[in-house]
């Protein structure tokens, strides 16, 4: 096996696992910010998607481009999800959130099977298209473009979580609700924010997959099963942890794929899961 | 309440569906099931309108082509007797299948069944039509699976996969005598479900037995995010040749990788399925170009065969569009039953199980590009074959059996930077 070969394989990795990220990343917050699992979370993905292809399908405008339009239209779907519905469940149990979010996973392809019918539909010659050259290493352009998108939404959330009075807000709503609220900090407008934001990652992420990837009523299916993974590796509720644990589980997947056996690849990455379940629970950054 | 409602829209769905009423005099009728609403609904009228279209030029007497029963109004050995269709609609469900089957054969007295498309489905409704002793016909179900249960009563007039996969090794041979080309090296690319795993059991198989050399075998999940891995394998393997078995979006997500990871066999040589689906060229634009792909109907046929491009004119009269792989089966899937049952001299069963055995129609009376039709001993007609299409040009063109190719195999392929 050559030097190349591995590079490939690790750099191709890296690239896909950086969109696990950014798509995981929304997934987590919404956890860490009130405990609740969002099944539909593949749903925004599809959403985004379907968004940068009829942008460009009916407007001629390149994904790329339209990417602030679709985050601003997942941000109003995801803060309108939360105001019409989940406001009304959060202080409901586990399992009244978990059929919630489920019923409307289920809603959602619906709506899009509708409305969109369930073919498949794909954007061809966009901007980003076609390979890159690296000596003997090749990469597709695509590829390339959504791992850099990927990195500047993670960092952008990070920033703005990190760094200004609205996102130390949000983590502080996180960390106890009753606190919050008695701080002064209005918890309600804080969670229509961590939905809008939330959604609006998975669009971001539905936005540059759809230079690369079909577009379908039920794609969402393929990406959610692993961004559970990368959430629960990373430490339920933390980002910068679902963001390692994104680029860990591309790793898995691309290489030990590449390595044992492609049909065993989404194996792999469950048997990563699996082991920290059972040796840290908390997930790699996770709070004990 | 809810049965009532059934009930009422099943009778709608008759009277719309049904064929315009018969003058009184003698009339066949059959029952035919097909998706026409639901998932697969498009897919279900195109294959409605080439069933119409049958028993409207069976009844009318096809004057001047060389079908089976032209000249002739009606069925001559049933005194001229007009078929008339009456249509169930399975919406994909085998469950409703099953009871539309059921519902035709005990509440409209249909003599004979056709359907039903989707695999899963014609199991369920031909086992209603086997329990009751009605011959039932399909055209356009290709799980080899159908016709290894020994029914008495069923007919199928397509290929299946098992002898789809055969043609390609047929192809290969005949490569070999007529070019020189000869892949040594296969690698083959499968997906994870039911079709891509017995897929690939029967190319091992079949290579083996011919002496071709299999130098790597990826099966890869269906609902794949990426498939670098995958072609980091194949690429390592160096393969002549690429068989691969995908559906529509698998196939689109690997096309685009082999160009941007730099894999290029000699040719790709895929099972139908996503490869033929018309979204897998619009998607790929030149990407597609010089993929192998088996299919069972071509509309570059037209130019080798009068019969095709006659009833070809007749039906994109009709419906303004050109027949395709399923509608060309359902066509010739109706022409034989009605061709059995003539023969048949009446709608007895047990004469019309007889005559269907007895079935032996000549391939230049068809529009599709077979030997003929003639059953074995499980309902399987034996002299169906697929043909092997290749997109150039941005079009799928006929390249063998080379009888009926309209254009030579292009092999190797260009490499992706040289295109």
């Amino acid at each position: 096996m050559s030097v190349e070969i591995v590079l490939q394989t690790l750099l191709s990795g890296l690239l896909i696992g950086l969109v696990y990220a950014l798509v995981a990343v929304g997934l987590t917050m919404i956890f860490g910010v009130m405990d609740i699992v969002n099944f539909a979370h593949g749903e925004f993905l599809m959403f985004g998607m379907y968004a940068s292809f009829w942008l460009f399908s009916l407007y001629k405008l390149d994904p790329l481009f339209t990417l602030p339009l679709t985050a601003l239209l997942l941000f109003a779907l995801g803060a309108a999800v939360y105001q019409t519905v989940v406001r009304r469940i959060i202080h409901a149990s586990m399992l009244s959130q978990i059929f919630t979010t489920f019923g409307l996973m289920i809603l959602f392809r619906g709506i899009a099977q509708f409305l969109w019918k369930p073919d498949f539909r794909s954007i061809d010659n966009s901007l980003v298209s076609g390979a890159v050259r690296l000596g003997a290493l090749q990469f597709g352009l695509p590829q390339i473009v959504a791992g850099a998108g990927a990195i500047l939404a993670t960092a952008l959330i990070w920033w703005f979580l990190d760094r200004t009075r609205l996102g130390v807000a949000l983590e502080a709503t996180a960390a106890d609700r009753e606190a919050a609220q008695l701080m002064g900090i209005p918890v309600q407008r804080m969670f229509t924010i961590a939905w809008g934001i939330a959604a609006a990652c998975a669009g971001i992420a539905g936005g540059l997959l759809s230079t690369f990837y079909p577009v379908f009523p039920e794609v969402g299916a393929n990406f959610i099963l692993i961004a559970f993974v990368v959430v629960a590796l990373g430490g339920f509720g933390s980002v910068t942890g679902a963001f390692l644990a994104g680029i860990i589980v591309g790793l898995v997947e691309v290489v030990g794929g590449f390595l044992i056996g492609p049909q065993l690849k989404l194996a792999l990455v469950l048997l990563l899961y699996l082991l920290v379940v059972l040796l840290r629970p908390q997930g790699l950054l996770g709070r004990a | 309440m809810k049965r009532g409602l059934g009930r009422l829209l099943s009778a709608i769905l008759v009277f719309i569906g049904g064929a315009p009423a018969a003058p009184a005099g003698e009339e066949v009728k059959i029952g035919a099931i097909y998706p026409l609403t639901g998932a697969a609904a498009s897919t279900g009228l195109e294959l409605k309108n080439a069933v119409e279209l049958a028993a409207e030029m069976i009844n009318h007497g096809a004057q001047g082509l060389n079908l089976p029963l032209a000249g002739n109004a009606g069925l001559p050995g049933l005194k001229g007797a007009k078929i008339r269709l009456v249509f169930g609609d399975h919406q994909s469900n085998p469950q409703i299948g099953a009871t539309e089957a059921e519902r035709l054969i005990t509440q409209e007295k249909v003599v004979a069944l056709i359907g039903c498309y989707a695999s899963n489905v014609t199991a369920t409704a031909s086992q209603v039509a086997e329990r009751y002793g009605v011959p039932f016909l399909n055209p356009d179900s290709s799980s080899a699976t159908l016709t290894q249960r020994n029914f008495k009563w069923f007919f199928r007039t397509t290929p299946h996969d098992e002898l789809f996969v055969r043609n390609f090794f047929v192809f290969l041979k005949a490569l070999e005598t007529k070019r020189g080309i000869r892949p040594k090296r296969i690698a083959l690319m499968n997906e994870n479900t039911l079709w891509g795993t017995e897929t690939t059991k029967l190319e091992e198989k079949l290579a083996k037995e011919q002496g071709y050399n299999i130098v790597e075998t990826v099966i890869y999940p269906a609902k794949s995010t990426q498939l670098t891995s995958e072609v980091q394998r194949l690429k390592a393997s160096s393969p002549d040749l690429l068989m691969q078995s995908s559906y529509l979006g698998d196939a689109i997500l690997s096309i685009k990788s082999y160009q941007e990871l730099g894999f290029t066999p000699q040719a790709i040589l895929a099972n139908d399925a996503g490869f033929n689906d018309s979204e897998f060229l619009r998607t790929l634009g030149k990407a597609g170009n010089y993929v192998l792909s088996r299919e069972v109907w071509a509309l570059d046929l037209t130019s080798r065969n009068p019969l095709i491009k006659q009833v070809n004119d007749i039906y994109f009269k009709r419906f303004k569009t050109n027949f395709n792989g399923n509608s060309a089966r359902a066509f010739t899937g109706l022409y034989t039953l009605a061709e059995a049952i003539n023969r048949a001299g009446s709608t007895q069963p047990e004469a019309m199980r007889k005559a269907l055995t007895e079935t032996n129609i000549g391939g230049d009376k068809l529009i599709m590009p077979w030997q003929g039709i003639k059953f074995d001993a499980t309902g399987q007609n034996t002299l169906g074959s697929g043909i092997i299409v290749q997109v150039q040009h941005g079009k799928y063109v006929t390249v063998w059996p080379f009888e009926l190719a309209s254009a030579d195999v292009i092999w190797p392929m260009p490499a992706w930077d040289k295109r």
